[in-house]
């Protein structure tokens, strides 16, 4: 196995895996926002039309997809802004390792603070 | 190990593309529009994931009670177009990287712009063209500014 050129930012690391969790993720919510404008036109059609697609997804099984949108989109955030600081911060790529670790923990906490509160409007009932 | 050192051409003038910077216009897309996405989607998660019933609370009602005022209006286009454009260009990146082959890079793009232009189309006349109080709906499904007086 030939080994990775040294001193290059991005190969195998913390460097790559963002970037490669920053494309899925960004793959991900793209497809959901053409199923978002998509649903929300009904509104256009009529209440019950709007009422009843959107009753479909009132299951915890979409629930839970939904939390994982919300992870995929608040890591897409915290991550893009780390890499514009990779790009205009002067230190910004000294420090890009650090920045994944600090876009994780902001993360832990942005999801700590969110999933309780959906869960419990997705499982508490009305 | 190489026993002859390869001869390198010597430098020429230096390279001059006739292409217009629009790969660096959208990387600099990417970054304007992405902080502006960060405040906007951000916000639009907390009115209607986190505050008030959350995820329970949304129906026609609450749809059109935001659709129906200005700020709203205004936000949801704005999200609308910086996110489809910031997607779009996404995943033509994506495209470009993956798709080898012409063709393939063709269709997929075809299917891109596509879905970018109906779904940007369909959402912008939505926004302008949304009645909150349809004539004839059930009263009970509306918001209820609708029946107020």
């Amino acid at each position: 196995m030939p080994e990775a050129p040294a001193g290059t930012l991005y190969r195998g690391r913390e460097g790559m895996w963002s970037w490669v969790a920053h494309r899925v993720t960004g793959f991900l919510i793209f497809f959901f926002l053409l199923v978002h404008v998509l649903d929300t036109s009904l509104v256009r059609v009529s209440p019950e039309a709007y009422n009843a697609v959107i009753g479909t997804y009132k299951n915890p099984i979409m629930g839970l997809g939904e939390a994982g949108l919300v992870a995929a989109v608040v890591f897409h955030a915290l991550n893009g802004v780390r890499i514009m600081l990779v790009d205009f911060w002067a230190k910004g790529v000294r420090y890009q390792r650090v920045m994944l670790w600090v876009v994780v923990g902001v993360f832990v906490v942005l999801m700590a603070g969110f999933l309780p509160v959906h869960l419990s409007h997705v499982f508490g009932g009305e | 190990m190489a026993t002859t050192t390869p001869t390198i051409a010597a430098p020429r003038s230096p390279h001059r593309s006739s292409r217009t910077s629009w790969e660096m216009y959208g990387w600099i897309f990417m970054r304007a529009s992405g902080a502006l996405l960060l405040v906007l989607i951000f916000t639009h998660l907390i009115v209607n994931l986190v505050m008030g019933g959350g995820v329970s609370q949304i129906d026609f009602g609450f749809v059109a009670g935001k659709l129906a005022k200005p700020v709203w209006q205004v936000w949801d286009l704005l999200l609308l177009w910086l996110a489809m454009i910031h997607g779009t260009n996404g995943l033509r990146v994506i495209i470009n990287d993956y798709a080898t082959r012409t063709g393939t890079r063709l269709v997929l793009k075809s299917a891109l712009v596509l879905a970018f232009t109906v779904v940007v189309v369909l959402g912008t006349l939505v926004i302008f063209t949304f009645d909150p109080c349809p004539v004839g709906a059930p009263a009970d499904l509306l918001p209820s500014f609708c029946t107020a007086g």
